[in-house]
C-alpha cells in the first residue's frame, strides 16, 4: 500500500519536476552554449557568419562580471550612463571592496550612492555624434546579449564614414570604434552577389586585419564577453538571486503538491 | 437580549441556534454557518470531475494573486508619461523583492488567460453552456471581456515602447466605426495621440474600475453556478437522481472532497507558475517583450508591433482582412460568437463523450484554427501569413455558424442515467 502511494507520488513528483525543471535546464543550456572557439578569428577566406555568433556569457561568473565592470568604467562610461544602477549596488552584487570601488570605479564628483552616470553633457554629445549615446541599463534586455556581442565584434574601418569606422550589426552607427586600440583595425571584405532579379549586391564575406591592437584576438574576445556579461547583469541585477531562490521555491511547491495529493487520496477513499 | 430564535423560521436555519459561545452569537446576527453549509458542506458537486475542472478554482487564485501583487505595485508605481517607465525600473531594481512582485503580476496576466482559455474550452467539451446554465456562461463571457480590457490597460502602464505602440494600434481599431469612430478614438485617448492623459485614465480604469466590475461578475458567476449546479464530464444532471433526503446520488459535498482536490490542482499550478517566474519570467518575449525594455517613443516604431499572445488570434483575423472596417467587425464577431453558443447548439446531448463524429470533427477544426490563428498573429505580416490566417478563419467561424445544422444531424450516442466514475485506487 505504502509502496503504491510512494510509487504514484514519485511519478507525480517526477512529472512536475520534468515540467518546471525543463525550463531551468533549458535556460542553463542556452547560457552555457558558449562556443569555446572565437568566431571570425583568424580571418580566412571562408565566409564569416557573424549573425550566428552568441555571447555565451554567464552572469554567475563573478570574476567575469568584475572585469566587465572595469571594462565598462574605462571604455564605455565616458559616453554611456547606467542611470538605474547605483555604484553601491554594483559593488555589493559583484563583491567589489569599497576601497577598490572608491579608488577605481566611481567617477570623479560622484559618490557610492549615486547612479552610474556619464560625465559627458548630453547637449555636447548630441552636437558631436548627432544623437545622445543611449543609456545602457536595459540594453541587454532590449536588444539582447548576442546583439551587443556581435555589435562590439563587428566594427571595421570605413573611410567613407565620418567616424572612420562602420559596423555590421548596426550599419552607419554614430558611435566610433572606441575599442580599436585593443582590437586593432580590421577591414571588411565584401563579395558581389547577383540577386534573382539581376541586380548585384555587396555582401559581407570576411574580415582582414589591417593592424594589430594591444590584445590578442583571444584576449579581445574575452574582453567583449566580460563587458556583455556585465551589461547582462545590469539589465536585471536581481537575476542571480532570482534563480538561486527559485530552486527552493519550486522544490517546496513540489513537496507541497505531493502532500496535498496524499491528503486528497485519503479523503477520497470514501467516495465510491 | 430576548431570545428571538424561538421562531419556526430560525429553527430551520440549522444547528447554529442550538450552539453557544461566540459562534452562536455571530450566527444569531449573521448567517455565517448557513452560508458555509449552503456553499461548501451541503453543496453537492458531481463526483466525476476530471482534470478540466481544476481551472475555475485556479482562476480565482490567479485573481487573488493579481489583486494582491497589484496593490503592492501601486505603492511604488508612479503614473505619468515622465515617471511611469522609471518607476517600473525602480520596482525591478531597488524595491525589496519588487522584481518578484512585478514578475508575479506580469506572469499572472498571462496565466489568467491561459487558465481562462482552458476553463472556456472545458465548457465547449462538456456543453457547460447549455440549459440550464446559459446565464452562467454569459456571466463568464462578460468576465472574459472585462479581463481583456483589464489586461490591455495594464499592458500600457509600464510605458515601454511596445506598450505605447500596441495601445496606439488597438485604440485605432475603434476609429474604423462609421461616423463616430474618429470622435470615439479622441474621447478614449483624451488627447490627439496616445499621451499622458491616456496613461492616467488607463491607470484609473485598471486599478479601480475594472477590478470592481470583475469582482462583481465573479460573484454573479458563482451565484449562478451554485443555483444551477455544476455540469460534469458526462453532461448529466445529478439532481435527477436523489436519495431519500434529497441529496443527489452522484453528488459529493464540495467541502472536504473538492476543496482538497482543488488544493492539489492549485499546488501543481503554483509549481509551474513559480517555475516561470523564477527561471523564464519573460517567457521568450511572450510575457514581457524585448521592445518594452525601452521607454515609449512616439517617433520610433518597433519593427513588429504585435499584441500580447492572448490577443493574437483576434489580431490575426483583423490583419488577414484587407478592408480595415470589415476586419474590425470580424474581430468583434469572433469574440461575440461565444455568447451565442447556448442557442447555436441544438444537440440533445451536452458532453463530447456522447456526441457523434460530426461535432467532434468541427470541435477539432475549431481547436486547430484557434491555435493556428494565435500562431499566425505572432508572425510578421506577409501575404502568405494572411492566406493561412484566412483558412483558419473559415475553421473558426465555421464551428459557430454551422453549429445549428451539424449539432442537429450529429449521430449522438445514448446518454447513461448515472455518471461514470472510476475510483483511482
Amino acid at each position: 500500500m505504502t509502496i503504491k502511494i510512494m510509487g504514484k507520488l514519485s511519478r507525480l513528483i517526477l512529472c512536475a519536476s520534468a515540467l518546471s525543471l525543463t525550463v531551468a535546464v533549458g535556460v542553463a543550456a542556452v547560457r552555457s552554449a558558449s562556443a569555446a572557439e572565437i568566431p571570425g578569428v583568424p580571418a580566412n577566406t571562408e565566409p564569416v557568419d557573424w549573425n550566428s555568433w552568441t555571447a555565451g556569457n554567464n552572469v554567475s561568473d563573478l570574476a567575469s562580471l568584475q572585469r566587465g565592470a572595469r571594462n565598462f568604467m574605462n571604455y564605455c562610461e565616458g559616453c554611456h550612463s547606467l542611470k538605474y544602477e547605483r555604484y553601491q549596488r554594483m559593488a555589493t552584487d559583484l563583491k567589489i571592496p569599497d576601497s577598490v570601488l572608491a579608488a577605481n570605479l566611481v567617477a570623479p564628483g560622484s559618490t557610492n550612492l549615486d547612479y552610474i552616470g556619464t560625465p559627458m553633457p548630453s547637449e555636447d554629445a548630441a552636437a558631436w555624434f548627432g544623437k545622445v549615446p543611449p543609456d545602457l541599463s536595459d540594453m541587454a534586455r532590449y536588444k539582447g546579449t548576442n546583439y551587443i556581442y556581435r555589435y562590439l565584434r563587428t566594427f571595421y574601418a570605413d573611410p567613407s564614414s565620418p567616424t572612420g569606422s562602420n559596423n555590421l550589426a548596426d550599419p552607419n552607427v554614430a558611435m566610433p570604434n572606441v575599442l580599436s586600440d585593443l582590437e586593432g583595425v580590421k577591414e571588411a571584405v565584401f563579395r558581389t552577389v547577383k540577386g534573382p532579379d539581376g541586380t548585384t549586391q555587396q555582401v559581407f564575406d570576411h574580415f582582414a586585419t589591417d593592424s594589430a591592437g594591444n590584445m590578442t584576438p583571444e584576449q579581445f574576445d574575452g574582453f567583449v564577453r566580460d563587458t556583455v556579461n556585465f551589461l547582462d547583469y545590469v539589465g536585471e541585477p536581481a537575476q542571480i538571486e532570482r534563480q538561486r531562490l527559485g530552486i527552493w521555491v519550486v522544490l517546496f511547491l513540489l513537496v507541497l503538491t505531493g502532500f496535498a495529493w496524499l491528503l486528497k487520496r485519503e479523503y477520497w477513499k470514501d467516495v465510491h | 437580549m430576548p431570545d428571538i430564535s424561538d421562531h419556526k423560521y430560525d429553527q430551520q436555519r440549522g444547528a447554529a441556534t442550538a450552539q453557544s459561545g461566540l459562534w452562536a452569537w455571530i450566527n444569531k446576527r449573521f448567517p455565517a454557518e448557513s452560508f458555509i453549509r449552503s456553499q461548501a458542506l451541503e453543496y453537492y458537486a458531481p463526483k466525476n470531475f476530471n482534470f478540466w475542472y481544476f481551472f475555475g478554482f485556479i482562476a480565482v487564485v490567479v485573481l487573488v494573486i493579481q489583486l494582491l501583487t497589484g496593490i503592492f505595485l501601486t505603492m511604488f508605481y508612479k503614473v505619468g508619461e515622465a515617471t511611469a517607465f522609471d518607476s517600473v525600473q525602480y520596482i525591478m531594481r531597488e524595491v525589496d523583492f519588487g522584481w518578484l512582485i512585478r514578475y508575479m503580476h506580469s506572469t499572472g496576466a498571462s496565466a489568467f488567460f491561459a487558465v481562462i482559455y482552458l476553463h472556456m474550452y472545458r465548457g465547449l467539451l462538456y456543453g457547460s453552456y447549455k440549459a440550464p446554465r446559459e446565464l452562467l456562461w454569459l456571466f463568464g463571457m462578460i468576465i472574459y471581456l472585462a479581463l481583456m480590457a483589464e489586461a490591455f490597460m495594464g499592458y500600457v502602464l509600464p510605458w515601454g515602447n511596445m506598450s505605447y505602440w500596441a495601445c496606439q494600434v488597438i485604440i485605432n481599431i475603434f476609429g474604423t466605426i462609421p461616423v463616430i469612430g474618429g470622435g470615439l478614438v479622441l474621447w478614449i485617448r483624451g488627447d490627439y495621440g496616445v499621451a499622458d492623459a491616456t496613461l492616467n485614465r488607463f491607470f484609473a480604469l485598471h486599478v479601480v474600475a475594472i477590478p470592481l466590475v470583475l469582482l462583481l461578475l465573479v460573484v454573479l458567476h458563482l451565484v449562478a453556478l451554485r443555483h444551477s449546479g455544476s455540469n460534469n464530464p458526462d453532461g448529466i444532471e445529478i439532481k435527477a437522481h436523489r436519495d431519500a433526503n434529497g441529496k443527489p446520488l452522484d453528488g459529493i459535498p464540495f467541502h472536504p472532497y473538492y476543496s482538497v482536490k482543488d488544493l492539489v490542482g492549485i499546488c501543481a499550478f503554483l509549481t509551474i507558475f513559480a517555475g516561470i517566474i523564477f527561471f523564464v519570467p519573460t517567457f521568450g518575449g511572450l510575457f514581457l517583450e524585448d521592445a518594452n525594455f525601452t521607454p515609449a517613443d512616439p517617433v520610433s516604431t518597433p519593427p513588429d508591433i504585435t499584441p500580447s499572445w492572448y490577443f493574437t488570434p483576434y489580431y490575426a483575423i483583423l490583419r488577414a482582412i484587407p478592408n480595415q472596417r470589415i476586419g474590425a467587425l470580424m474581430l468583434l464577431l469572433a469574440v461575440l460568437a461565444f455568447f451565442f453558443l447556448p442557442w447555436l447548439d441544438r444537440s440533445p446531448v451536452k458532453s463530447v463523450r456522447y456526441r457523434g463524429w460530426i461535432f467532434k470533427l468541427f470541435l477539432a477544426v475549431f481547436t486547430v484554427s484557434f491555435l493556428g490563428l494565435m500562431y499566425m498573429g505572432m508572425q510578421p505580416p506577409t501575404p502568405t501569413a494572411y492566406v493561412i490566417s484566412r483558412v483558419f478563419m473559415v475553421g473558426y467561424f465555421g464551428f459557430f455558424v454551422l453549429m445549428p445544422w451539424y449539432s442537429l444531424i450529429d449521430p449522438v450516442k445514448p446518454v447513461p442515467d448515472r455518471v461514470t466514475f472510476h475510483h483511482d485506487h
